[in-house]
């Protein structure tokens, strides 16, 4: 069981870095939303499972997969709010063009 | 255990600095309203994960989802009020 939550928690770290080497090296701010939340959400996950893996069931397994689901709804939420009052401000999409 | 989880700790506070550079230097505020959101997902998994090497799950976790649910509300309130005002 040990082992398991291991690799779960490797994993969800992989994608933790890819999410923060795309919000670094993208030049673009939707570009860049679309690797923070993809990637974010389900690094997340990978992590909390693994975490949850490691104790015995219990009490504290339904709280992880409380606060699981409390991410899974408000990440998107937030991350099109904010996309959505950016095209509302006017910026425009990056094109290699303009570069 | 305890050294992977110390691992796990150091590396995601890295991983917080890397998000602090795009809010620092940011072109426009959404950007930097986008890393404060990669941030407070960070600090999320980093409470668990603190909880998780001193023992104290339990506690921990409850810690996290509240700051979860207020870090939410404040986003929201952000974003709302940008798209109201515009970029300049």
């Amino acid at each position: 069981m040990e082992i398991l939550s291991i690799i779960f928690i490797v994993g969800g770290l992989f994608f933790l870095i890819v999410a923060a080497i795309g919000v670094i090296r993208l030049p673009d701010v939707f570009s860049r939303s679309h690797a923070v939340s993809l990637t974010d959400s389900l690094g997340a996950f990978l992590m909390l499972v693994g975490i949850a893996l490691h104790d015995e069931l219990g009490k504290n397994t339904l709280k992880i997969l409380v606060v699981l689901a409390l991410l899974y709804i408000l990440n998107p939420v937030i991350a099109h709010a904010t996309i959505r009052a950016a095209v509302r401000a006017g910026l425009k999409p990056w094109k290699k063009e303009n570069s | 255990m305890k050294t992977f989880l110390f691992c796990v700790l150091v590396l995601l506070v890295i991983l917080i600095g890397a998000y602090l550079y795009r809010v620092l230097r940011g072109p426009t505020i959404f950007d930097r309203v986008l890393g404060l959101n990669g941030i407070s997902t960070k600090a999320i998994i980093l409470l668990i994960v603190i909880g998780l090497y001193f023992d104290r799950v339990d506690m921990f976790i409850d810690i996290s989802t509240g700051y979860a649910l207020l870090n939410s509300v404040g986003a929201l309130a952000v974003a709302k009020y940008l798209e109201q005002k515009g970029l300049s």
